[in-house]
């Protein structure tokens, strides 16, 4: 990737700004239509919530509407060597809920039920059959909610994989980068930046992340963005046994944890707690004391565990809308702007879902998967969630 | 008027004098330490039953060492003294510190981190073989339990610690095969004139260099590592290159590898001090003034974790930084007291800097490395994987090559190999150390039990 963008043209089909997982699979699939693309990033490609996140690929426990774009993701996910030339560390190795509770047991028969229309298929076991096909689980499971086709994958690596393959696709990549300025000129978004002149195309893609808010009101387009700080942790390595990525089937914020194990054998965990995150200084910081709360309940998912050290743990700034599903699609207003961003809590497993769907988008004015959904438009009018 | 107490992080030289003088001023510091004894690293301390005198521990030093250990005695009825336990992470404006799985959490107004230095590690191939050691491994083995690396080891490296070490394993009844270091005469004599600012202990490394010679020990200038050699799962001899090129060996059972140190500075980082490339010991460093103060001003830096002064540089720091905390206080302190400190500490300075350039830490040796060496070994990343991110991958960072390819990812955090990744970073990119940044450092500082706990 380019930080020597003088020899970058400054004209294209379509400016991308943000490259995060988003904008970076957006620049690689609009290539596969032959259009051609700037992609800007004002620091270094997939550092902020694409990178900093525990990596999963999950179907299992999403919003319903939106299993379709997962499903396809899922499909991409699988064949991202041949798309991309690696595999991100991709380990399709299964995703299990687990409730300790007869309710939170009735919440995961519901979803499996709820989730078959859209071609999810999840294997429900309890007791001793659930402790006979994961025995590292505690004794005192109820259920287990099994994906089987899930997974997890790298997310320091995933992102950064799509920007290399955008720009040997062709599409000029530019890191630090950063967009000061942005408007349409007549048929022409214009957009300006710190040291790198100014950029014009006739559509663009706002993948800007938690700081998406202030550039979709450039446009009128209004809503609320939440900073947020995941609280992620690792473990020194041990041999590898554990296979599906772990999680557990709570609505208690604190109880909400979820680990996986990489093939090197160290255990990544996060959830419970969140901090605030600063879009000024772009930290977010770790609370240590969150990660010693998430300990009790990492245990109870899996007891052997508690015997491990933690060796390190991050955060990374994320933001969240009101109601906790991503904006995606075209603007309320402005022909030829397009956002995609606030996937955050469950982005991951979309990235290269959404770079092919807003893709096709941009590209043909249609998408092969419903995204209505995602509307930025949903934050119009009298019932819009609060603004 | 702030009642929440200070905490002194760190019980070696520069912990144990900043105690002391806050003692004497009134306060009752709170007094943190990794070993289960004071004394820090240079004046560690035996564990119990073990009945060495101190003139044999710590030779010529033996005054000094005693000395600090009778001192931090008499003041421990004034202190609340932690032994056992590491502080390893910050939320908000608390500490945190474990024992086992113990953690506590610690207000403090204001704290002073004496946390000390490691060993600076240069890979070379076959570093990561069992019976190679850093070399203040290879003096603690000695120092706390009367053990050597090996019964024909070697020294190799570069600094006044690789002598010293050398020499004590001399003196110990292990005459080491050899003593290998990178720097030239050429360096020595351009050092020369700031370390005579310390003459005491220019003509103590003199006398070891004479004894060691007098004992046979080869010791060579200018040399080049070539591999440290795998005998069926241990060390079985050294080779290197001389500064024509030729290559040489030994035989050895063990290696003690040292290039000078590097400062134990995360705890500073986690609490926001500013940081900035020294390029004296050619890495990060945090910013302080003359007293030890940092850009935050609730956080005092003092010892071999701030400034490489070593440990009579560390005693005067120590002091210093306790005097700075005080006169921030309204505390009376008198501007004698200082005027001396501060004298002395300069002194300290002025020989640091001679020792930087009679010692200089061989840069040149991380662009050469073969890309199938090990440079991480707790993630068993080689040169070659980190000019992958380098060049490949374009990472214009150490964070983002540890990101990409995991330098620095696994137990160690980066605190062995951190720098010298940062030099073949820097190398395969064409840029100065400096351009690469360092590790951001993250909680815990030292690998934390996962049954830990908050206790009162």
């Amino acid at each position: 990737m380019s930080r020597a963008p003088s020899a970058a043209p400054r004209r294209a089909d379509v400016v991308i700004v943000g490259g995060g997982f988003m904008g970076a699979a957006t620049a690689f699939f609009l290539r596969r239509h032959g259009l051609s693309v700037i992609l800007l990033e004002r620091d270094l490609i997939g550092q902020a919530a694409s990178g900093v996140n525990f990596g999963n690929v999950r179907r299992q426990g999403r919003f319903l509407p939106q299993l379709p774009l997962s499903n396809l993701s899922r499909d991409l996910w699988g064949r991202l060597p041949e798309l991309i030339g690696e595999d991100a560390e991709f380990l399709p190795s299964g995703h299990i809920r687990v409730a300790f509770t007869e309710d939170n047991a009735a919440r995961l028969e519901r979803y499996a039920a709820d989730c078959r229309p859209y071609g999810l298929e999840l294997e429900l076991l309890s007791g001793n059959a659930a402790r006979a096909r994961f025995p590292m689980l505690a004794p005192d499971v109820h259920t287990v909610s099994f994906s089987p086709a899930d997974g997890h994958a790298n997310p320091r690596l995933a992102a950064p994989a799509f920007g290399r393959a955008a720009r040997r696709a062709g599409a000029h990549v530019l890191e630090e980068t950063e967009v000061t300025g942005i408007g349409k000129d007549g048929e022409d978004f214009v957009i300006e930046t710190r040291g790198q002149g100014v950029f014009r195309a006739p559509l663009l893609q706002i993948s800007t992340g938690a700081w998406a808010q202030a550039m979709a009101a450039t446009f009128g387009d209004h809503l609320r963005l939440i900073p947020r700080g995941p609280q992620m942790g690792v473990t020194e390595p041990v041999p590898y046994r554990i296979g599906p990525v772990i999680g557990f089937a709570s609505d208690v914020t604190e109880e909400g944890v979820y680990l996986r194990q990489v093939a090197r054998g160290n255990i990544v965990f996060g959830g419970g707690r969140r901090t605030d995150a600063n879009l000024v200084t772009k930290r977010a910081p770790l609370d240590p004391l969150n990660t010693i709360r998430q300990m009790p309940h990492l245990a109870r998912l899996l007891p052997d565990i508690a015997r491990l050290r933690v060796i390190r743990t991050w955060s990374g700034v994320e933001a969240y809308l009101d109601d906790d599903i991503p904006v995606m699609g075209p603007s309320a207003g402005v022909a030829g702007l397009f956002y995609a961003f606030g996937f955050c809590g469950h982005g991951f497993q979309l990235g290269p879902g959404v770079g092919h769907v807003m893709a096709e988008l941009i590209a043909t004015g249609k998408t092969s998967v419903p995204i209505d959904a995602f509307h930025i438009g949903r934050f119009r009018g009298p019932d819009r969630p609060n603004v | 008027m702030d009642d929440r107490p200070v905490i002194v992080v760190g019980a070696g030289p520069a912990g144990t004098r900043a105690a002391q003088r806050l003692v004497r001023a009134g306060l009752r510091p709170i007094v943190l330490d990794e070993n289960d004894r004071q004394g820090g690293q240079i004046y560690r301390r035996q564990p119990p039953g073990f009945t060495r005198p101190a003139a044999r521990l710590y030779g010529t030093e033996a005054g000094k060492a005693t000395a600090l250990h009778r001192d931090f005695e008499a003041i421990l009825p004034d202190i609340d003294y932690r032994p056992g336990t590491t502080a390893w992470g910050v939320s908000g404006d608390v500490l945190l510190a474990s024992r086992g799985s113990a953690v506590s959490e610690l207000s403090f107004s204001a704290v002073i981190i004496a946390s000390g230095a490691t060993d600076r590690i240069m890979p070379c191939p076959g570093w990561t073989i069992p019976g190679v050691f850093s070399l203040g491994g290879a003096q603690i083995a000695l120092k706390a339990q009367a053990c050597a690396i090996g019964a024909r080891p070697v020294f190799m490296g570069t600094g006044p610690l690789l002598y010293l070490v050398a020499w004590q394993y001399l003196k110990a009844g292990v005459p080491p095969v050899a003593v290998l270091d990178t720097s030239s005469y050429a360096d020595r004599l351009r050092g020369l004139r700031q370390m005579a600012a310390r003459p005491r202990v220019l003509a103590n490394g003199l006398r070891y260099l004479a004894d060691l010679r007098r004992a046979g020990v080869m010791l060579r200038t200018a040399i080049r590592p070539e591999r440290i050699e795998d005998d069926g799962g241990t060390v079985g001899g050294i080779a290197w290159r001389t500064a024509r090129g030729t290559l040489q060996r030994a035989a050895c059972d063990a290696v003690g590898v040292g290039y000078g140190l590097r400062s134990e500075s995360q705890l500073a980082d986690l609490l926001k001090c500013d940081f900035a490339f020294d390029s004296v010991s050619a890495q990060w460093a945090p910013v302080i003034d003359g007293f030890g103060r940092t850009s935050n001003r609730q956080v005092y830096l003092a010892g071999d974790g701030a400034v490489l002064r070593g440990a009579d540089g560390a005693e005067a720091a120590g002091t210093l930084a306790a005097c700075a905390l005080l006169l921030d206080r309204d505390h009376p302190v008198a501007t004698a007291e200082i005027a001396a400190l501060q004298q002395r500490v300069a002194v300290m300075d002025r020989f640091r800097q001679g020792l930087g350039r009679a010692f200089p830490w061989p840069a040149h040796l991380a662009g050469a490395l073969l890309d199938e060496t090990i440079v991480c070994r707790c993630e068993n990343i080689t040169a070659g994987e980190i000019r992958h991110a380098a060049q490949a991958l374009d990472a214009p960072d150490i964070n983002r090559a540890k990101a990409l390819v995991r330098p620095g990812m696994g137990r160690c955090q980066g605190r062995m190999c951190g720098l010298a990744a940062a030099e073949i970073l820097a190398h395969a990119r064409g840029v100065p150390a400096e351009q690469v940044g360092r590790i951001r450092t993250a909680a815990p500082v030292k690998p934390l039990p996962l049954d830990s706990r908050i206790v009162p």
